[in-house]
């Protein structure tokens, strides 16, 4: 009995004693009957379609891959990423309809949405525009848009930052990611203003594509996989090359360059992975340990709430930005429960994924309401999106809140 | 109470079964008694093999050429027990090739496909199969399900006019002069003994036949070799796997239904231990030895549980030592061998003949009691398999997919008969294996459901990798709907249907099997309070 005793499967879904906790704490099973939960769609499912693959339940399709599950296993089960393997391995190997194309692809769209922003956004939030996506390519009438930057966070930067980054002498590598290219390039400008508060100069990656989490989702694994060895290709002359740490300002991108691309992907990272990090972490690690300092002017008081988004809960990192949050003077901060926002990326801009969405939501909502907070702070732009949509506050990344406060 | 019939057959297990079908198609009255469930004996206890006849095919021919014939039969008339997986005869370094030669052409003699494929090509269609494998050949192996085809048998039965009645244990051969007449059986749920009269008594008992002939001063030379097994939790492979060598100790890994099985090691075994096997750690270490030879992952992947069985093995009449024994079929006419009229023993064989030795039987039956009638079984499908998967699937396509296809693999066609109306009855009793409410409800109505163990045997709750933690309850809560019983009772059923699963996993507690049922353990005595009855202790 040797063998056996020492040994831990390579299956991981093995380790599933079905204590079913996973599925009290999935967002989605409470809000949608259609979806068996993870412990079903996860561990149980496995066993089936490894009898026979046409056990696969098209069902899973459902699953916000929040990794809530993951979180609740007192067994180590990566329910989430069964579920997501599955759907990779024997869902529908063409999945990919022009709304889900248009989703995914938030690089192409973003650059050829971003030279026309005005218009693009305008357009958009038509009335009329929002019907016709909703009937052609059932893109759900009721979900507001984010906004398109005039001109992106690269071009910018190498117009007006990048000389000027080269010159200090303790640099870091910044993974953008498609929201601060596209969509809000404030929020790059605001972390570079704060490393440079802190002596470092930030610089870009040779090469940076989307982290690919919304192909993942969308079912262009052939994609993400290619897009994926260029970033990591990138992150590989970073860290190996030119030894620096590489940072991003979004919790989903940097999950999913750490954890996901090994995972799901099959593409091992484990040289890499360790220098890959959350900004809010990064900072809030160089402040504790002495190697800098922020200095902040006095500023009105400001209730802020911090919402935890699923990968941060995932990965454990929410108390980084909460500390880095609670530095700030002037600074009342409310911390939320940790709970699913419902738009899980591209999830929630699917018409038949709208009404789950909402409803996922809907008790966080009610705490922001009800929480008094001038501002919600979270580390995930597809959270933003949906508290700006579904609540009344208006939601920032706290670097973005960090740094409107440096002196 | 004094009923009447042509033929009593006594044992429950595939032949019983099988005869008891046979008999009805053939227009003859016919009473099965069964002393516990249909196939409790060694028909519920072996690697549910669909054999072609490989195995065999060099050591004993005639047996061969009964597997094949029987293997092509049963792929038409008990379809939905059957998975046509296909085997692979691996050849291992330690083996050579020579033997491969030898088998090849020994398969071909008895008519069995075997076609001799590159390693490389053994290795993609198999990628379990131990990757130092030098030769394969493919055979026609397939997975048969036990337990399906025995409740398949009997429902035939019984639509044909048979009786069949469980928990009745036969007491006494009533016997006039040089005939037996009848059977005095005792009932264990009403606690009373009947008596049975029919011109022809049939044992088939198994193992147990033994006792059943000694009854009536009959002496069958059976010798009791114990087979165990071991339960893998996943399908680990999806052809059956077999070496490529003479048949020896746990050289065949099977995938049946959601799991893998590997087997089996043979031993003698007393009388007095055949209603309670055990398995032992030798036997633990042996199957996993050997397994990993076979599929090395095997070494790494979770055990669900062990069980052995009992093989109903016969000394040769004409060697009252004992020392030639037959695999193959033996039927006695003891009215020849004995001098006692109206009496017939049928053993020996496999489950893969169940259905010839079920033929050969009743051809005897009919011959005493002079009927004409021939035998149909090669021909008429059982019920569930007269229609395909694909056309079963479409008529119920509103139950969730993982469900409805569970459902059709255990019932083939009579899966439409699943109420699934609601919500309510599409909820799951068994997590594990998929077995709605409507489902366990549908077992109890038409497949003679007693206890949670019977209905583990018809729809496979509880088989799965929880072992009853989380479908115990539900189930025994809907038992105790259908047939109100008093707490104490159900109580009762519910522990021995937990300690059953406990006996099959003690073997091999370890890991995460370990950690499930302590598990299950705290949440039945801990939580619920199900305290006396649950203790492991009695069978640790």
């Amino acid at each position: 009995m040797n063998i056996q005793q020492n040994t831990v499967s390579e299956n991981n879904f093995e380790q599933c004693i079905k204590c079913t906790i996973c599925t009290v704490y999935c967002p989605v099973a409470a809000v949608n009957p259609d979806y068996p939960g993870p412990k079903q769609a996860g561990p149980d499912g496995e066993r089936l379609r490894l009898k026979q693959p046409g056990f696969f339940d098209s069902a899973l399709k459902y699953c916000l891959n929040c990794k809530r599950c993951e979180v609740a296993c007192p067994s180590n089960v990566r329910i989430g990423d069964i579920i997501q393997s599955a759907r990779i391995k024997y869902g529908p190997r063409k999945n990919t309809s022009l709304r889900n194309f248009v989703l995914a692809n938030t690089d192409l769209v973003g650059s050829l949405a971003t030279p026309f922003a005005p218009v693009v956004n305008s357009v958009v939030a038509l009335k009329p525009v929002r019907f016709m996506m909703d009937k052609v390519m059932a893109i759900d009438h009721r979900r507001v848009f984010p906004k398109y930057a005039h001109g992106t966070f690269t071009s910018w930067y190498n117009k007006h930052a990048a000389a000027a980054q080269a010159a200090f002498p303790k640099q870091v590598s910044y993974f953008h990611g498609c929201y601060v290219n596209y969509n809000n390039p404030q929020l790059g400008k605001d972390l570079i203003r704060i490393m440079n508060a802190l002596g470092y100069g930030v610089r870009l990656l040779d090469r940076e594509k989307c982290c690919g989490v919304a192909l993942i989702s969308n079912g262009l694994y052939n994609q993400a996989r290619r897009q994926a060895k260029i970033n990591l290709k990138s992150i590989r002359e970073a860290v190996t090359d030119r030894d620096l740490d590489v940072i991003t300002t979004s919790s989903t991108c940097t999950f999913t360059l750490r954890d996901e691309y090994p995972h799901l992907l099959e593409l091992q990272n484990d040289d890499v992975r360790d220098r890959i990090e959350l900004a809010t972490r990064y900072l809030y690690r160089l402040i504790r340990s002495g190697q800098g300092n922020l200095k902040f002017k006095e500023g009105a008081p400001l209730r802020v709430a911090y919402h935890t988004p699923c990968h941060m809960e995932k990965m454990g990192w929410a108390n980084y930005s909460i500390e880095l949050l609670r530095m700030i003077p002037g600074v009342e901060l409310v911390v939320l429960d940790s709970q699913c926002c419902g738009i899980a990326g591209t999830y929630g801009f699917k018409k038949e994924n709208y009404r789950t969405s909402q409803a996922v939501g809907e008790s966080l909502f009610r705490q922001i309401e009800e929480s008094g907070a001038d501002v919600v702070a979270t580390d995930c732009e597809t959270c933003k999106w949906q508290i700006e949509m579904s609540t009344s506050k208006p939601c920032e990344h706290p670097l973005t809140i960090l740094a409107s406060r440096l002196a | 109470m004094n009923a009447v019939y042509d033929v009593i057959i006594v044992g429950g297990g595939a032949t019983g079964a099988g005869v008891a079908r046979d008999c009805a198609l053939r227009g003859i009255k016919v009473l099965l008694l069964e002393r516990s469930d249909i196939s409790t004996g060694a028909t519920g206890r072996n690697h549910g093999l669909l054999h072609s006849g490989a195995r065999y095919a060099v050591t004993d021919h005639e047996s061969a050429v009964e597997c094949i014939k029987e293997n092509r039969i049963l792929r038409k008339i008990a379809a939905h027990c059957v998975e046509e997986t296909d085997g692979l005869f691996i050849s291992l370094p330690e083996d050579g090739l020579e033997y491969q030669t030898v088998f090849v052409e020994a398969c071909r003699k008895a008519g069995i496909r075997a076609d001799v494929i590159d390693p490389q090509e053994a290795k993609r269609l198999e990628p379990a199969a131990n990757p130092s494998l030098i030769g394969a050949v493919r055979v026609p192996d397939g997975a048969v399900d036990p337990f399906r085809l025995t409740a398949s048998n009997i429902l035939d039965a019984k639509a044909h006019g048979a009786e069949v009645r469980t928990y009745m244990e036969v007491t006494e051969l009533i016997r006039e002069q040089d005939r037996i007449v009848g059977v005095k059986a005792y009932d264990y749920h009403a606690r009373t003994e009947e008596t049975f009269y029919a011109q022809v008594v049939v044992n088939a008992g198994g193992i147990w036949g033994h006792g059943i002939a000694a009854k009536a001063g009959i002496t069958v030379n059976m010798l009791p070799a114990k087979g165990a097994l071991l339960i893998f939790g996943h399908r680990v492979n999806n052809l059956v796997l077999n070496r490529c060598r003479k048949p020896a100790d746990a050289d065949i890994l099977v995938p049946g239904d959601t799991i893998s099985l590997i087997g089996t090691t043979s031993s003698k075994v007393p009388f007095e231990e055949v209603d309670n096997m055990i398995v032992t750690p030798a036997e633990v270490d042996l199957l996993l030895r050997e397994g990993e030879k076979l599929s090395p992952i095997l070494a790494q992947t979770r055990i669900l549980r062990a069980y052995a069985g009992v093989r109903p093995l016969v000394a040769s009449d004409d060697d009252p030592s004992g020392r030639t024994v037959s695999r193959g079929i033996v039927l006695l006419d003891h009215a020849q061998r004995d001098g006692m009229q109206g009496f017939i023993t049928i053993t020996g064989g496999k489950l893969m003949t169940y259905r010839l030795m079920a033929e050969w039987t009743t051809d005897l039956i009919c011959k005493k009691i002079g009927v004409k009638e021939v035998c149909r079984t090669a021909e008429i499908p059982l019920p569930g398999s007269a229609e395909s998967k694909e056309e079963v699937e479409k008529k119920i396509r509103n139950r969730p997919i993982t469900q409805r296809r569970s459902s059709i693999s255990r019932h083939g066609a009579m899966a439409v008969e699943i109420d699934s109306e609601n919500s309510l009855k599409n909820s799951l009793v068994c997590e594990c294996e998929e077995v709605s409410v409507g489902e366990v409800e549908y077992a109890m109505e038409h497949l003679g459901v007693n206890n949670l163990i019977d209905l583990r045997r018809r729809t496979r709750v509880g088989m799965g990798t929880c072992q009853g933690e989380l479908c115990a309850c539900r189930a025994a809560g809907l038992m105790g709907k259908k047939d109100p019983v008093c707490a104490r009772k159900a109580k009762a059923d519910l522990a021995s249907f937990l300690n059953e699963r406990w006996k099959g996993m003690a073997p091999i507690a370890w890991g995460d099997t370990l950690r499930e049922s302590e598990y299950t353990t705290w949440v039945y005595q801990g939580v619920c309070g199900l305290s006396d009855e649950t203790t492991k202790i009695a069978v640790k």
